[in-house]
């Protein structure tokens, strides 16, 4: 069994059986299904805005090259740095080099994912950055040294005693109960953090080719300090970040709130164009967006599972996914958690390493039904099985799938061998539960159904025999 | 209507009540129901583990056993999901492709056919019991099927129904699932059934067999007094 897959098995253990922090989520998660479906009624038509995300985002899939280009010329002429980078060392490197290049000494970072993807303040720090990330959830996950729990509420494993004991630890603070006392505290310091960086970088959750933009949407206005007090901004996006035009961020803007975190909107929105322009009295000197592929290109050439590069990273897959909300999110021992993770991590980072991702659902759908951009999630944990079983099929389940395959394909033997699992029934009884019950991974936790004396085939033929 | 019955193969090994059930229930209504013996499984096991071949093999001897059938009906949301939705995936681009789209048009899940096939939701049952109903993830996702085992629980005599908080959310049992990530399979289990619990039913009622599987499991390794029924038995409780 490959590492990845071993470390699930033994992490969702570990967290499904910790009953207290099951129930912590699933609390967290409750409020924000009452907000969340309070503003999808605000929509005039909910579901006819998720077509029309859909479609737009498939547009702009469709026609990366194009629209790609188009933004890069927009956000060029108005003097930022445009960098394309195949993966993640490129991505990397180049931040390095421009932080180099200048002599930062020290970096404030507003929330991005794909920052985690390419393990960037690893980077940074391993090259004697100080990096201090500027969203209150990230700030204390990092205070922590976890990753993120989840892609949009880093910290919602935590209480805010948990958060209360960390800040007396690292920052020497008060105890306190209070969230904004908490926020407070961080707040100070990141005041200071501000002032002090000479390079700021950011995430990004749309970019217009049409105007050459990028949105960002947050609701602590760090992003707005991170992007605007620093001398030089670096925006790290992924390729599939497009959208053709301004307009289309009426529909996303919301629909991302909705979805992400229950919101009408976010409480800030800004779109940035370039670095400060002749005449203007602030902002930064240098504007450097990184186009990150990492893969991104590879999932666009499967036609079956390109609309999962439409994903918006909204987080609302994640927050009705029964694992996810069971194993949370540390389990799934990558960036990106949820449904959304298992469906693109085995093409981000290989089948084969991550295909127990795609395995590890019961295929419900709450995901799909749930994604504003109707990616078709738990088809695709289908069809990642499928490509996995063919690449590299497990020895164990190739024998005994064929060996189903033979028993169903013979109705005949299919009922013989019902009638041997019936001679051999009452033997699992005697070691029911224990180590050497075969059965032991359904019997631990639930009774096993016992087989009919007779099977309703049987039954029928004794009861409507030659009539057909 | 002569109708041709699909049995699930867990169905028909554990569960031949609830195959008994939709017979008696549908020659109720008058209609006459056959009952193909060739079949065997619909192939999902090798389907959701990504062996397509093997599910493929298993899938065409149900295809054979129904080719004459005018209609074909089923007591279980994810089988019939799996000819109906999966059928055509599976066999895309195969030499059987039309004959799994032929069956997957004649196929319906039992309550579905009921209310939107035969326009039928007073089956004349009587249940004297508090239930609560657990919509199984196929039935209601990948068929939509939502109002109708309502509809026709709601005619039940002597029925009272009460919705629990977590009527949609997945027990838990996904197949093979439910073992490979037993444990996770099992927290999940435990939500629903605290869920069920909590509505104060004295039993859970589902049109999927296999989610009752999985429940029952729990809750009578916990020697729990809730019952659980498939529809069917329900339906024909008189």
């Amino acid at each position: 069994m490959a590492t990845q897959a071993a470390d699930f098995q033994t992490l969702s253990r570990r967290y499904t059986a910790d009953k207290p922090f099951r129930a912590f989520i699933q609390k967290a998660l409750g409020g924000y299904y009452n907000k969340r479906d309070e503003n999808k009624a605000n929509f005039q038509d909910w579901q006819g805005a998720r077509d029309l995300a859909a479609e737009t985002k498939y547009e702009a899939v469709n026609n990366l090259d194009t629209y790609l280009l188009e933004f890069e010329e927009k956000i060029v002429a108005r003097g930022a740095k445009v960098f394309w980078a195949p993966n993640a060392d490129a991505a990397r490197d180049y931040i390095l080099k421009v932080a180099k290049e200048n002599n930062v000494r020290s970096i404030i970072k507003s929330k991005t994912m794909t920052s985690e993807e390419i393990h960037l303040n690893d980077a940074l720090e391993k090259e004697g950055f100080g990096v201090f990330e500027s969203d209150l959830g990230e700030y204390i996950v990092q205070l922590r040294k976890e990753a993120p729990f989840h892609l949009v509420f880093p910290a919602m494993h935590l209480t805010r005693g948990q958060i209360s004991d960390l800040f007396q630890k690292e920052l020497g603070s008060p105890a306190t109960d209070e969230p904004e006392e908490l926020t407070m505290i961080a707040r100070e310091v990141m005041r200071r953090k501000y002032c002090e960086a000479d390079m700021g970088i950011s995430g990004t959750n749309f970019a217009v080719a049409e105007t050459g933009m990028i949105s960002i949407t947050e609701n602590e206005g760090n992003a707005r300090l991170t992007t605007s007090l620093p001398k030089i901004h670096v925006a790290l996006l992924g390729i599939e970040k497009i959208l053709p035009k301004l307009e289309d961020l009426s529909l996303f803007l919301p629909m991302l709130a909705t979805a992400g975190a229950g919101q009408t909107m976010t409480c800030y929105n800004t779109m940035y164009a370039g670095p400060r322009q002749p005449g203007e009295p602030d902002g930064p000197e240098q504007m450097h967006v990184v186009l990150l592929d990492n893969r991104r290109t590879e999932l666009l050439a499967d036609a079956e599972q390109r609309d999962a590069l439409g994903c918006i990273r909204c987080g609302a897959c994640l927050n009705v996914c029964p694992i996810f909300k069971n194993v949370g999110g540390y389990s799934y021992g990558t960036t990106y958690g949820g449904p959304i993770g298992s469906v693109i991590t085995p093409h981000l980072r290989g089948l084969k390493d991550w295909k127990h991702l795609s395995a590890a659902s019961s295929l419900c759908g709450a995901c799909t039904e749930a994604c504003p951009v109707k990616i078709d999630l738990h088809h695709h944990l289908l069809q990642n099985r499928r490509n996995g079983a063919q690449s590299s099929p497990n020895p164990f389940e190739k024998i005994s799938f064929g060996g189903f395959s033979l028993m169903m394909g013979r109705p005949t033997l299919y009922r013989f061998a019902a009638g041997l699992g019936r001679i051999f029934q009452p033997l699992q009884g005697l070691v029911n539960g224990t180590i050497l019950d075969p059965l032991r991974a359904w019997t631990g936790s639930r009774k096993f159904p016992t087989l009919s004396s007779t099977s309703f085939h049987d039954q029928w033929k004794k009861e409507r025999g030659g009539r057909r | 209507m002569r109708i041709s019955l699909f049995v699930p193969c867990f169905v028909d090994q554990l569960y031949p009540n609830v195959a008994w059930s939709v017979v008696r229930v549908l020659e109720g209504l008058g209609h006459e129901v056959v009952f193909p013996e060739g079949q065997s499984c619909c192939g999902q096991p090798p389907f959701n583990s990504g062996y397509w071949d093997e599910a493929r093999s298993s899938a065409r001897v149900t295809m054979k056993a129904f080719r004459d059938a005018d209609v074909v009906v089923g007591p279980s949301g994810s089988c019939v999901t799996m000819i109906k939705v999966f059928y055509p995936d599976l066999f895309k681009g195969e030499d059987d492709e039309l004959e799994a789209r032929e069956l997957a048009a004649k196929t319906h899940e039992f309550s579905s056919f009921l209310v939107n096939v035969l326009g039928v939701t007073d089956v004349g049952a009587k249940f004297d019991g508090k239930v609560t109903f657990h919509d199984g993830c196929h039935g209601l996702r990948e068929l939509g099927i939502k109002s109708e085992p309502r509809a026709l629980l709601a005619n039940v005599q002597g029925l009272e129904l009460v919705e629990m908080s977590e009527a949609e959310t997945c027990c838990g049992f996904g197949g093979t699932f439910a073992v490979k990530y037993a444990p996770i399979s099992t927290a999940m289990d435990e939500v629903k059934c605290a869920s069920i619990l909590s509505t104060g039913a004295d039993t859970v009622v589902s049109n999927d067999s296999s989610c009752l599987m999985q429940i029952r499991g729990m809750l009578e390794k916990e020697k729990s007094t809730v019952r659980s029924l498939h529809l069917a038995e329900i339906l024909a409780s008189k």
